[in-house]
C-alpha cells in the first residue's frame, strides 16, 4: 500500500500500484529528477523556455547551464512567461513552454493559462511545488496550483516521483500539441526534484483515457457535400481551430471549389489573404457589414474550427436565422454546444477538408453547382456600400491628435509583408484586425476568448523570439497596444531589450481605456467612470517642462533601453514608423497621440442581433438588407426550382 | 439554447455510469465540471470496480436532454474518465442503501416493525426512543417507505445515492479498450 498521507487526496499516483514507494526501475542513467526533467525537454526538443526562478524550482534551474540545448528567457513577471509562451507557440506552431515557482510564481501564470485555453494554444506549464512532507500543511509559497488550475487547463499533473518525470513530460506535450491543442500544468514537487531516478528515452505513454479523433467519419462528409450542392447562399465561417490546425491550403481551396465567401473569426484574421475575393473580412460585434450580413443571410453556414462565440453571434436566436448548418471540429464538445449542427463533423480541420474536397467535387460532378451569381452580388453591394472605413466625420480628430485608425492603415501599409501583429486588447485590438492588411496564415496574434490586457507585449517577444527560432528573424514583429494594456506588462520591456527581441511597438495613446469609454459613451450616458488614464495629457504645444504624462512612454522606454518615440502629427508619424521599420537591434516604441474619442465601428451591441449592426450612428444596413434579402433569397429559390 | 442552470425543476431523472481511472484528485476533476455548469447532482456514488485500476461513478441528475449532452461531452474531455454511458430504465437494476433512524418508543415500535417486516427491510439499532432501519432498494421502494415512516418522526437520515448495473451478462468495463492500466 502506499502511503497514506494527504496527498493522497492529489497525487497523480495511484493508491493501488506495488511497489510505489521503492526505486523499482534501475536500468538507464542514473540522475536526480531535476536533471531528468532538463534532459526530457531536450530530448523532446524544446528550444526555448520562459520563466522565473524561485526556492521551490531551485533545484530545475539549478540544472540550466551553458550546454543545456534550449535556451531560457527570463521574464519580469510570470504571467508575461505564459503569454510569451502563448505568442511563440502562435508564431511557430510549437508546444511554448514556461518554468516557474511554486506559490506566488504558479498563481501569476494562472491568466495565462486560462488565456491559453480559451483560444485553444498548446502550451506547458512547469511549476515548482513545496516538498510531498509538506502539501497541505500551508508550507511557506505552498499554492494548490493543480486545484486552482482545474478548470482551465487541458490537463494537469501532480508529480510526487523523480522516475514518473519523463513520462509525465513526455504525455504533457503530447496532450497540449494534439487533439484540440491547450494548456497543461506539471506541477513538480521538490521531493521529484531532488530525488534520484533512472532516466530512459523514449517513454511509453499512459493515457487511456485520451483518444482525439483527427479523420471524420461515417456519411458526414457526402452530407456536407450534398448540403453544398443544395445550397445558394453558402458561407465558410472560420475560426482559430483552422489556424492551429494549419489548414489555410485547405480553406484556400474550399473556398474555391465551393464558390462560398470566407468571413472568420478574430483569431482566424490572416488564414485567408486579405486580398483574395473570396474573404469578406471579420463577423460579428466588429466585424465587418459584409461578413456579419453573410452569415445573417446564409442559407448554409459551415463553421470551421469555430465556436459560436457571443462575440461572434450577438443574440444567438437570432444568428444566421434561415442557415443549416455544417460545423467541423476537432473537440466534440462544441459541436451543438451554442447552435444545433445539422452535419456534425468531429475531426481535425485540414483532414477533414482534405477529405471533404474531393467529396465535393464529386457530388458537384454529379448534381452540378449552384449558381451563386445573386449571393454574390448582394455581398458585394455590401461590400462597396459598407467598407471599413475611419473616413468619415464621426472619425475625424476634434483635438489635432491623430486619428487611431489612420495610424494602424499607416502602420499595416510601411510594414515589411512579413511581419507578424500582436495586439493588446480594446479599441486598438479591433482597429488593428479591421485595417491591417493580413496576407499570410499565422501572422496574428490576440487574445480572443479571454481578451486579457497585458497580453501584447510579451506575446510579441515570444513571436519575436519564434521568429528568430524559425525563421532566422525574418519576421519582424509590430504590436500594436493601447496604453492602458501596454502598462499591464510593460515591465516586459527589460525582457525584449536584454534577451534581444526587437519588437516594434505601436501604442495608440488616448490617454482612455478606449473600448470602456465607447461603451460609457454609448451605454452609460457619457458617465466616464474610472476610465481616464492621463497618460497622454500633454499636446504638441506642451512646453517640455510642463510634461505630465504618467508615464511618460518615451522616457519608460528609454529607462529599457530601447528607443523611445512621440508622434503628435501625421508627418512625426510617417517619419517615426520609418524610424522603427529601420531598427533591428532593440525593441523601439512610438507613443502615438490619438484621439480618444475615436469609435470603432460597425459595432453590435453586446447581446443584440447581428441584423442590427450599426456601421456609423444612425445607419443599421442589415435591417434594410434583411427584408431585401428575404427576396433575393426568393427569387434564388424561384430560379432553382426551374 | 439558453441553459442555465442546467438542472430546472421538472427536468427528468438520468443516471450516468462514467468509468474513471482509479488514482486521487479524478473526482475532485468531476465534481468541479458539474459545479462550474451549474449541473445538480441528485447522488453521486464512487467506488472500485471489478477492476482495481477502475472507479466507477454513478450519478443521477435532474436534468434536460441538451445540457445533458454537453455535460457528457465536457465529462469525456476529462483524460481520465475512460467511459461514460447513460443508463436506461428499462434495462438497469439500481439501488440505493438508506439508514433511516425512526422515533419509536413502546406506543409505537410494534407499528414501525410492522411496516419493516411489509418492507422486508431490517433493524440495525434499537433504543427505547428509537429505532435504526437499513434499507436498500431502488429508489422507489425506498421513497414509499420514507412516506410511512415520516408520520413517527425521522431523527436522521443518511442515503448512499444509487449504484446501478445493466442487466444481463455484460460488464460496462469490457468497453475500455487496452489492457490494465499500469506502469504508475
Ligand atoms: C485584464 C483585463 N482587465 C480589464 C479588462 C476590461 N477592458 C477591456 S478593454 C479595456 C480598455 C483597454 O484600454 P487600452 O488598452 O488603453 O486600449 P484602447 O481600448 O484604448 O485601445 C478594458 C479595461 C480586460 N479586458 N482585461
Amino acid at each position: 500500500m502506499a502511503l497514506p498521507t494527504p496527498l493522497q487526496a492529489f497525487s497523480s499516483v495511484p493508491k493501488t500500484s506495488v511497489g510505489n514507494d521503492k526505486q523499482t526501475i534501475v536500468n538507464g542513467e542514473k540522475m536526480t529528477g531535476a536533471q531528468a526533467l532538463v534532459r526530457s525537454l531536450e530530448e523532446l526538443g524544446v528550444k526555448d523556455v520562459f520563466g522565473l526562478p524561485g526556492g521551490a524550482i531551485l533545484p530545475v534551474y539549478d540544472e540550466i547551464k551553458d550546454s543545456t540545448k534550449f535556451r531560457f528567457v527570463l521574464v519580469r513577471h510570470e504571467q508575461a512567461a505564459g503569454h510569451a509562451a502563448e505568442g511563440y507557440a502562435i508564431s511557430t506552431g510549437r508546444v511554448g513552454v514556461c518554468l516557474v515557482t511554486s506559490g506566488p510564481g504558479a498563481t501569476n501564470v494562472v491568466t495565462a493559462i486560462a488565456d491559453a485555453n480559451m483560444d485553444s494554444v498548446p502550451m506547458v506549464v512547469i511549476t515548482g511545488q513545496v516538498g510531498v512532507g509538506a502539501i497541505g500543511t500551508d508550507a511557506f509559497q505552498e499554492a494548490d496550483i493543480v486545484g486552482i488550475t482545474y478548470p482551465v487547463v487541458k490537463h494537469s499533473y501532480l508529480v510526487t516521483r523523480a522516475q514518473d518525470i519523463p513520462r509525465v513530460l513526455t504525455e504533457a506535450f503530447h496532450i497540449a500539441a494534439t487533439g484540440r491543442p491547450g494548456p497543461v500544468v506539471v506541477d513538480l514537487t521538490k521531493t521529484a526534484q531532488t530525488g534520484d531516478m533512472y532516466f530512459s528515452w523514449p517513454q511509453r505513454m499512459i493515457l487511456p483515457g485520451y483518444n482525439p479523433t483527427t479523420k471524420a467519419h461515417g456519411r458526414v462528409l457526402a452530407d456536407a457535400a450534398k448540403m453544398f450542392s443544395q445550397s445558394y447562399r453558402p458561407v465558410l465561417y472560420v475560426g482559430g481551430g483552422a489556424v492551429r490546425s494549419g489548414a489555410q491550403r485547405q480553406i484556400a481551396e474550399l473556398a474555391r471549389v465551393t464558390g462560398a465567401p470566407v468571413v472568420t473569426t478574430l483569431q482566424a484574421r490572416g488564414i485567408l489573404p486579405d486580398s483574395d475575393s473570396a474573404n469578406l473580412g471579420m463577423l460579428g460585434m466588429h466585424g465587418t457589414v459584409a461578413a456579419t450580413g453573410a452569415a445573417q443571410r446564409s442559407d448554409l453556414l459551415v463553421a470551421i474550427g469555430a465556436r459560436f462565440d457571443d462575440r461572434v453571434t450577438g443574440d444567438l436566436t437570432s444568428f444566421a436565422p434561415t442557415a443549416r448548418v455544417i460545423h467541423i471540429d476537432i473537440d466534440p464538445a462544441e459541436i451543438g454546444k451554442n447552435r444545433v449542427a445539422d452535419v456534425p463533423i468531429v475531426g481535425d480541420v485540414a483532414c477533414v477538408l482534405d477529405d471533404l474536397i474531393p467529396e465535393t467535387t464529386r457530388t458537384q460532378a454529379i448534381h452540378g453547382k449552384p449558381d451563386l451569381t445573386h449571393w454574390w452580388a448582394s455581398l458585394n453591394k455590401l461590400r462597396e456600400d459598407y467598407p471599413i472605413d475611419y473616413d468619415q466625420p464621426e472619425d475625424q480628430p476634434t483635438d489635432g491628435s491623430l486619428s487611431p485608425q489612420w495610424v494602424v492603415k499607416q502602420l499595416s501599409g510601411m510594414a515589411d509583408p512579413e511581419t507578424i501583429w500582436v495586439a493588446g486588447v480594446g479599441q486598438h485590438q479591433m482597429w488593428a484586425s479591421q485595417l491591417v492588411d493580413f496576407e499570410r496564415p499565422r501572422s496574428w496574434i490576440s487574445s480572443g476568448g479571454l481578451g486579457t490586457m497585458g497580453y501584447g507585449l510579451p506575446a510579441a517577444i515570444g513571436a519575436s523570439l519564434g521568429s528568430q527560432r524559425d525563421f532566422e528573424g525574418r519576421k519582424p514583429v509590430w504590436l500594436i497596444d493601447g496604453d492602458g494594456s501596454f502598462q499591464m506588462s510593460s515591465e516586459e520591456l527589460a525582457t525584449a531589450f536584454l534577451d534581444g527581441a526587437p519588437v516594434k511597438i505601436a501604442i495608440l495613446n488616448n490617454s482612455v481605456y478606449g473600448m470602456v469609454r465607447q461603451w460609457q459613451t454609448l451605454f452609460y450616458n457619457k458617465h466616464y467612470s474610472a476610465t481616464m488614464l492621463r497618460d497622454g495629457e500633454a499636446t504638441k504645444d506642451t512646453a517640455p517642462e510642463d510634461f505630465v504624462d504618467v508615464p511618460d512612454f518615451v522616457k519608460l522606454a528609454e529607462a529599457y533601453g530601447c528607443v523611445g518615440l512621440r508622434a503628435f502629427t501625421e508627418e512625426q508619424a510617417i517619419d517615426a514608423i520609418k524610424r522603427a521599420n529601420e531598427i533591428n537591434d532593440r525593441p523601439v516604441l512610438i507613443d502615438f497621440r490619438v484621439w480618444k474619442d475615436a469609435m470603432v465601428w460597425p459595432m453590435v451591441a453586446a447581446g443584440a442581433p447581428n441584423d442590427e449592426v450599426t456601421y456609423r450612428p444612425g445607419t443599421k444596413p442589415l435591417r434594410r438588407a434583411a427584408a431585401q434579402g428575404a427576396d433575393d433569397a426568393a427569387q434564388v429559390s424561384g430560379a432553382a426550382s426551374v | 439554447m439558453a441553459n442555465y442552470p442546467a438542472s430546472q425543476p421538472g427536468s427528468q431523472r438520468h443516471t450516468l455510469s462514467v468509468l474513471v481511472e482509479n488514482r486521487p484528485g479524478v473526482l475532485a476533476r468531476v465534481a468541479g465540471l458539474f459545479a462550474r455548469r451549474a449541473f445538480n447532482i441528485n447522488s453521486l456514488s464512487v467506488s472500485p470496480t471489478e477492476r482495481p485500476d477502475i472507479s466507477r461513478i454513478t450519478v443521477t441528475a435532474d436534468v434536460d436532454t441538451v445540457p445533458l449532452e454537453q455535460i457528457i461531452k465536457q465529462l469525456n474531455k476529462l483524460l481520465h474518465v475512460l467511459k461514460i454511458v447513460e443508463l436506461d430504465a428499462a434495462t438497469t437494476v439500481d439501488r440505493e442503501l438508506v439508514l433511516i433512524k425512526v422515533a419509536a418508543d413502546e406506543s409505537n415500535r410494534s407499528d414501525v416493525l410492522e411496516i419493516v417486516r411489509l418492507f422486508r427491510v431490517n433493524v440495525v439499532d434499537v433504543h427505547p426512543e428509537s429505532l435504526t432501519i437499513e434499507a436498500t432498494g431502488a429508489e422507489g421502494k425506498i421513497d414509499a417507505l420514507l412516506g410511512l415512516l415520516e408520520h413517527y418522526g425521522v431523527i436522521e437520515l443518511v442515503r448512499s445515492g444509487s449504484v446501478a448495473v445493466t442487466r444481463g451478462p455484460r460488464a460496462l468495463s469490457e468497453k475500455v479498450l487496452g489492457s490494465e492500466i499500469t506502469g504508475r
